[in-house]
């Protein structure tokens, strides 16, 4: 179902529900933290700029933790930056979202074996909604993955599941 | 006028009678004795013969038949030569004389040698590890080294 299950053709009336219109405006302007680690952090500029223009979903880096909604974390994360990371995770606003971008992020990279300061995964200090593959991904590998994220957004719900929904799930 | 690594293995013999310089012509390098490096780099610095004013780099070796070196590359921007020194310590009394007073440069580049391979500078202003966190265990690149478990409860190995 779209947003607006209903417009009508004499006036501003739009039937709809509380939830989608919430979701809908949260989904749109998802506001970004700049995590720039290593060279995934050009693919995410990249993506900023003008050929790519991830602006159009929304999306606005903010340099702080508690302006923003999604924490992309583009790059190798080293231990020692990982109780940094952690710690901004926790000073943002909930709901609060977080991307990984990249293979260092996603699992460790090229830095799996032989890396003793790499954190083999971010996804082991904060929970992640979505993994982005590529060394680095494009940028338009990040767009897709942000268009994930909103669907991720389009679908939240504060409607508790039925007992009937898991017995027919 | 540079000079080649043999002139300035005359120059420095000449120099520290006390001290057993060796020449490694295969490298080409000069053994210098941990505990004179810093009259040694004092005296390629300051005398205009060599004039060396500048430390391109510091670096650590694990020769992983117990000893451990440093390796000092330098050049002089008057002269236009350059030079490698070598130190070679035991691994259990891995302890250099600094040159962080003599090149500034050498700060940050013992501090690197410190927190990788767990080589003591005396003499150093500020020795503390550079990269590794602060209360990270034992240093990464000797040869020997075992990756932790564990770092503050986040799971190391993959």
């Amino acid at each position: 179902m779209g947003l607006l299950s209903q417009q009508y053709d004499d006036g501003n009336i739009v039937l709809t529900t509380a939830e989608g219109v919430l979701n809908w405006a949260r989904l749109c302007s998802l506001y970004q933290m700049s995590f720039g680690l290593a060279c995934c952090a050009i693919e995410m500029m990249a993506a900023s700029a003008s050929h790519n223009d991830i602006m159009r979903f929304g999306v606005i880096p903010r340099p702080s933790p508690r302006q923003s909604d999604v924490m992309i974390v583009a790059g190798t994360v080293t231990l020692k930056m990982a109780s940094r990371l952690k710690r901004l995770y926790e000073q943002m606003a909930e709901p609060r979202y977080v991307v990984s971008m990249g293979s260092c992020s996603n699992c460790g990279g090229p830095y799996w074996e032989h890396g003793y300061h790499v954190l083999k995964g971010v996804d082991r200090v904060v929970p992640v909604d979505v993994y982005i593959p590529g060394c680095p991904p494009r940028p338009e590998a990040l767009l897709e993955g942000w268009m994930r994220l909103q669907e991720k957004v389009r679908t939240f719900t504060t409607v508790r599941p039925k007992a009937t929904d898991n017995a027919a799930a | 006028m540079a000079l080649s690594t043999p002139s300035i293995f005359e120059h420095l013999t000449a120099a520290f009678p006390e001290l057993t310089l060796a020449h490694d012509e295969a490298a080409p390098c000069i053994i210098v004795p941990a505990a004179g490096i810093k009259d040694v780099c004092l005296q390629l610095r300051d005398h205009p013969d060599t004039a060396f004013d500048f430390l391109m780099s510091l670096s650590g070796i694990d020769f992983a038949d117990g000893t451990l070196g440093v390796v000092y590359h330098l050049a002089s921007m008057t002269h236009k030569h350059k030079l490698t020194l070598k130190v070679v310590v035991p691994k259990d009394a891995p302890h250099v004389v600094s040159v962080e007073k003599v090149w500034r440069t050498a700060d940050w580049h013992e501090r690197e040698a410190f927190d990788l391979y767990g080589i003591v500078f005396d003499g150093h202003r500020d020795l503390r590890r550079i990269l590794m966190p602060y209360d990270w265990e034992g240093h990464p690149l000797l040869k020997d080294y075992e990756v932790p478990e564990f770092y503050n409860g986040m799971k190391v190995p993959y």
